[in-house]
Parts: structure tokens; C-alpha cells; sequence
């Protein structure tokens, strides 16, 4: 019994992580087909952003959810301005500009902070459940992604500006003739979406210990997780999440933590040979 | 034609032995030897990217997989030659049965982008947590994150003891790199290579002519692995050690800047590009001011921004060269013959 809320509560935050990794790269992919490489730099950045922050006398919770967000959101800004912008529409160059960002960033934090591992301890405390320790960050995460889908959601299908914003994406044309800035609204779509990775980055910064190269192992999930998702942004998101989060824990759970990585990645090449559109280009059609 | 085609491969085959000789004046040849190397292996993707337009982000995969697979069976069997074959042989077929994978089931851009992507990181993974005694191959063992080192490096065939090494072997290497370019050449002359490229320009229409788009894309795909893997033995015998490293992301972004940075649609492009890239690196490495990885960020990005057809178009359009100006008059009359189309 004790066992199964254990596996039950890993499983849930497999997924919740898997969801809050992906989050900026499938605002940033979904609503604008930019595929941004540089995702897992924002992440990385926005850990260093909170440690920084936390060292510096700061609350750990505004550097996690304000700071962070604000400081790569910025860093968004900067970098669509400079690069992105000149490159709308040409899938594959995006990818490559981006990818040299990536390093590029790499590179600065390199330079700035040094190749040595950093990190932060986590506020809240683990709890036992029978035999069994169970880290309360885990649920702090959880919450955190629901909360977040749900602001998400209400945020594109209730506001003004989410309407905008899909229209946007679906005809820039028409949102122009309108008298909407595509310019603007890309724009902000982006920061936004940066800003997203920077709190992901943020908020798992307690859990890891940072290198500059920790993107790396965020942005192949992401990636995979966001391009199996298909072209709905949430539902895509909970779905492939949802997947691949339970067949990596069964896996692990099953076998090892290795052999759970591994089968999420053949599962990924699986699902995209069987559903080459992603999983919302066969079901869930047309929602959001 | 046939003699045609030969006489076209004179002056190049002349040129390129000609840099041969001359690069050692500069450089060491133990620096040399990995720059040639880079240059294969830059090739191998220009010619799938290139040729074929197969954006593959996993080429590090066959590199690696060429390296191990060497690697392991130069341990196994005690002498080099047939190794050799087996490096180039189990990348390809690999790149065989992903590419039938991915073209049967019609997968294109990032999808296809997603599955080299996860299938290089699968072997990244499995390497890096190979390190127990279990994970033995015959008699190698696979050693996880250190790796594999001591195997028996490049011989002369049936001769164990007489190792090639040090100018010897890049002068065996270089050879190499001549003779697969001019094999391509000739490669892409075939109605097969015609082929292949009047995939990359229109697939549908190629499709509706006829021919079978799926197999011709997996067997170029083929190519492209078996070449990589052939570069992949080079690097084990210039290293003298293989690591999971390897098959990392950084390996596969960096093959994918050559390419950029040299030249797409020509196979001299990404040759140049691997070597021009490797020696900025070795050079940079020798400072410590500022960080390898940001430069070379950098000049990834600064060339999709201003000079997206690399360097080597862009300086042979300055070249006032009768054959450069024939291929320029080509370029245009294909511009505007695709202007038409749209």
C-alpha cells in the first residue's frame, strides 16, 4: 500500500517535471513553429538566475517564481530581437541559429560562474510515508504545473489577449489587416515563452546540482516530449507528457533509472513512427 | 562520357594531392590526421544534407558507432583489416534499417530531426552506463563512461606488427578522403545520384515520375552512415581510444556547423568546413581567454544570419574562374527555372 502511493506520487511528478521541462519550448513551438535549442540554456539560466539570487539574501520563492521568469524573460527579448526575428518561416535555420546560441550561452556561464557544479538545498523538507521517504518538493512541483496549465489555458482562451495571440499564429495576415502587430505580438510571444523556461529552470535549480552544460539534458525531453505532443499546445503537452512520464516510471520502477530513460526514447521513436504528426494530430483534434 | 568523366576528375584528384604533400609544411600531420578525419565526417552528412536533404542530427551516432565497432573487433580478432570493414559496415547497416524506418514511414523535418536526435542519445546513454563486467563483447569490454582503450590499432594488412601511424596514417587518411570524394563525384553523375538530388528539389514530383523516393533515401542515408563509420575508424586509430563522448550532442551539432559554415549542395563545402572548424578549435584551444564553446556558438549563429550558403560558395562567386562562372550561369538559369515554377 505504502508502496503503491510511493510509485503513484514518483509517477505523478515524472509527469508534472516532464510538463514544466517542456512548457517554454511548446508555447515557443507550438504557437510560433520556432523550435528554440536554446531552451535548455534558459533553464539553465534560470537556475543560475536563482542561485545567484538565493546567495545574494534573497526569498527563495520570489527568486524561484518572479526573479528567474523576469530575468530570462528578458534574455528572450534580447535574443528574438537579435536573431530570432530575422528568421520566421525557415524551420531548419532557426533550429541551427538557435543551437549556436545555445553553445554560445554555454560559453558566457562558463566563463562567468566556472565548469563547477552549484546548487541550492530544498525549502521544504521530505515526510515519510510508511517505510518509504518521499521528497515535499515533489508536490510543490506538481501543484506548481497545475496551476500553471490551468493560467495557461484560462489565459489563451479566456482573455483578450490569448484571442489575439491565436489568431496570430493561425493567419498573421489577418491579424495585421486587423490592426495587430504580428511583430509585437511574436515578440511577446516569445519573451513569454523564455520566461516559462526560466522559471522551469528555476524551480528544479533545488534539485540538481548546476554545471553550464545542464541544458543539455533538458532539451532532448523537451524537444521530444513538445514534437510528440503535435500540434495542440496543452493537450498535447498533458498527453505525451502523460505517456512518456508513465512508461519511463513503470521502466524504472520495473528494471532501473537507465533502462526508464532508454525506453522513454524508443517509446519517443515509436509514437512518432506510428503518429508521425504527433499524438494531436490523430486525437484531441482542434482543442487547445 | 565515361572518358569525359574521368578527364573532369583529373584536376581536382591533382589538387587535392597537391594540399596532401603541402599541409605538413604547416601543420604537424598528428593534427593534420584529425582535421581529415573532421573533413570525412563532414562530408558524410553534406552528402545526405547536401545531396539528398536529409538534415540527420544523430551523423555522431554512425561516427561513434564506426569507432566502437572497430574498436571491438580489433580487440576480438587481433589484427586490423578486417576491423576496418566491419567499422564501415555496421554504421551502414544501422543507417540502413533507421532510415527505412523513418522514409517508410514518410517522416520529414523535425520529425525526422527528433528521431536521429533520440537515437544518438540512446547510444549515449547505453555507453555511459556499460561500465560492469557485464557488458563484454567477445573480449571487449565496453567500459561505460572510460571507455575502450587499447585495442589494436591500423596495420598493414596481414601484418599485426607493422602499425600505421603518425604521417603514415595521415597520408593513408587523406587518401581516403580523395578517393571517396572523387567516387562521389562519380556518384552523383550516376542516374542513382541524379537521382537522389531531384529528390532533394522535389520529392512529389520525382514520386509521381515513378521512382521508389523511399528506398533511394534510405540507401543514400546508407551511404552517408558507412562513411561516417570509415571516419569513425580513423578517429579510433588517431585516439587510440574510444568514449561515449562520441556520440554526444555537442559531436552531432558541431558536424552539422562544418556544413553551415563550409557549404551545403557541394561536396568540397563540408570538407573544408570540418577542417577550417577543427583548426579554428585547435588554435583557440591553445588560449584560455575566452571559452571554445562561445566562438564556436557564435559562428554558428553569425552564419545562418548573414551568410547562410557558406563560405565556400560565397568565395568561389568572387573567383572570376571559367568553371565558376559556368556553375554560377547553371545556378541562375536553375533560379530562375524554379522562379517559373513557383
Amino acid at each position: 500500500m505504502d508502496l503503491a502511493a510511493v510509485i503513484f506520487v514518483e509517477t505523478a511528478y515524472a509527469i508534472a517535471s516532464l510538463i514544466l521541462v517542456s512548457m517554454g519550448l511548446a508555447v515557443v513551438f507550438g504557437m510560433m513553429r520556432v523550435i528554440n535549442l536554446a531552451h535548455g540554456e534558459f533553464m539553465m539560466m534560470g537556475g543560475y538566475t536563482t542561485i545567484v539570487a538565493v546567495k545574494a539574501g534573497i526569498n527563495i520563492y520570489i527568486a524561484i517564481l518572479i526573479i528567474a521568469p523576469f530575468v530570462v524573460g528578458i534574455i528572450g527579448l534580447v535574443v528574438e530581437r537579435l536573431v530570432i526575428r530575422h528568421l520566421y518561416g525557415r524551420l531548419v535555420d532557426t533550429m541551427l541559429a538557435t543551437w549556436g546560441l545555445s553553445l554560445f550561452f554555454v560559453g558566457i556561464v562558463t566563463m562567468i560562474f566556472g565548469n563547477t557544479t552549484t546548487g541550492i538545498s530544498t525549502p521544504i523538507s521530505g515526510f515519510q510515508i510508511g517505510d518509504y521517504q518521499i521528497n515535499g518538493y515533489n508536490f510543490f512541483i506538481i501543484v506548481l504545473v497545475i496551476l500553471l496549465l490551468i493560467v495557461m489555458y484560462a489565459l489563451l482562451k479566456g482573455t483578450r489577449l490569448g484571442l489575439i495571440a491565436r489568431g496570430t499564429m493561425q493567419r498573421s495576415d489577418i491579424a495585421a489587416a486587423l490592426g495587430y502587430d504580428p511583430e509585437r505580438i511574436y515578440m511577446l510571444t516569445f519573451m513569454a515563452g523564455s520566461a516559462l523556461s526560466g522559471l522551469a529552470g528555476a524551480v528544479l535549480a533545488p534539485l540538481v546540482g548546476l554545471v553550464p552544460t545542464s541544458g543539455g539534458a533538458y532539451i532532448a525531453k523537451s524537444f521530444i516530449t513538445v514534437v510528440a505532443g503535435g500540434p495542440s499546445i496543452i493537450t498535447g503537452l498533458i498527453s505525451s507528457a502523460a505517456s512518456f512520464g508513465f512508461i519511463n516510471q513503470v521502466f524504472t520502477f520495473g528494471i532501473s533509472p537507465v533502462v526508464g530513460e532508454v525506453a522513454l526514447l524508443v517509446a519517443a521513436v515509436i509514437l512518432l513512427r506510428l503518429m508521425p504528426q504527433g499524438i494531436t494530430g490523430r486525437f484531441f483534434k482542434g482543442k487547445l | 562520357m565515361q572518358s569525359q568523366m574521368i578527364k573532369s576528375m583529373v584536376g581536382p584528384a591533382f589538387a587535392a594531392i597537391l594540399i596532401m604533400c603541402l599541409l605538413p609544411v604547416v601543420l604537424e600531420t598528428y593534427t593534420l590526421t584529425l582535421l581529415v578525419v573532421y573533413g570525412m565526417l563532414g562530408l558524410s552528412l553534406g552528402l545526405i544534407w547536401g545531396y539528398g536533404g536529409i538534415l540527420c542530427f544523430g551523423q555522431a551516432a554512425f561516427f561513434g558507432l564506426g569507432a566502437y565497432s572497430y574498436a571491438i573487433a580489433a580487440i576480438n580478432i587481433g589484427e586490423s583489416t578486417v576491423p576496418v570493414f566491419i567499422g564501415i559496415l555496421v554504421p551502414a547497416v544501422v543507417a540502413f534499417l533507421l532510415g527505412a524506418m523513418m522514409f517508410y514511414g514518410r517522416l520529414a523535418d523535425v520529425y525526422m530531426g527528433v528521431i536521429t536526435l533520440v537515437f544518438t542519445l540512446i547510444l549515449f546513454r547505453f555507453m555511459n552506463s556499460t561500465a560492469g563486467p557485464d557488458f563484454v563483447i567477445g573480449k571487449a569490454r565496453l567500459g561505460g563512461f572510460n571507455g575502450i582503450p587499447g585495442y589494436q590499432t591500423l596495420n598493414v594488412p596481414g601484418f599485426p606488427d607493422e602499425y600505421i601511424y603518425g604521417d603514415a596514417l595521415y597520408y593513408l587518411a587523406f587518401s581516403l578522403l580523395i578517393v571517396i570524394y572523387l567516387l562521389l563525384r562519380w556518384f552523383l553523375k550516376t542516374s542513382f545520384g541524379r537521382t537522389a538530388i531531384a529528390i532533394r528539389e522535389n520529392e512529389e514530383r520525382v514520386e509521381l515520375m515513378g521512382y521508389d523516393v523511399r528506398i533511394r533515401k534510405t540507401l543514400l542515408f546508407s551511404l552517408g552512415g558507412g562513411i561516417a563509420g570509415l571516419a569513425g575508424v580513423l578517429y579510433a586509430n588517431w585516439a587510440e581510444i574510444v568514449t561515449p563522448g562520441l556520440f554526444s550532442l555537442g559531436q552531432s551539432a558541431e558536424i552539422i556547423i562544418w556544413c553551415i559554415v563550409g557549404g551545403l549542395g557541394m561536396l568540397v563545402g563540408p570538407i573544408f568546413g570540418g577542417m577550417l572548424i577543427g583548426l579554428m578549435k585547435f588554435l583557440l584551444g591553445q588560449q584560455s581567454m575566452i571559452d571554445n564553446t562561445l566562438i564556436l556558438g557564435l559562428v554558428l549563429v553569425l552564419f545562418v544570419l548573414f551568410l547562410p550558403k557558406g563560405v565556400v560558395p560565397t568565395v568561389s562567386k568572387w573567383l572570376p574562374t571559367g568553371r565558376t562562372k559556368s556553375r554560377k550561369r547553371r545556378r541562375k538559369s536553375q533560379g530562375r527555372s524554379r522562379k517559373s515554377e513557383a
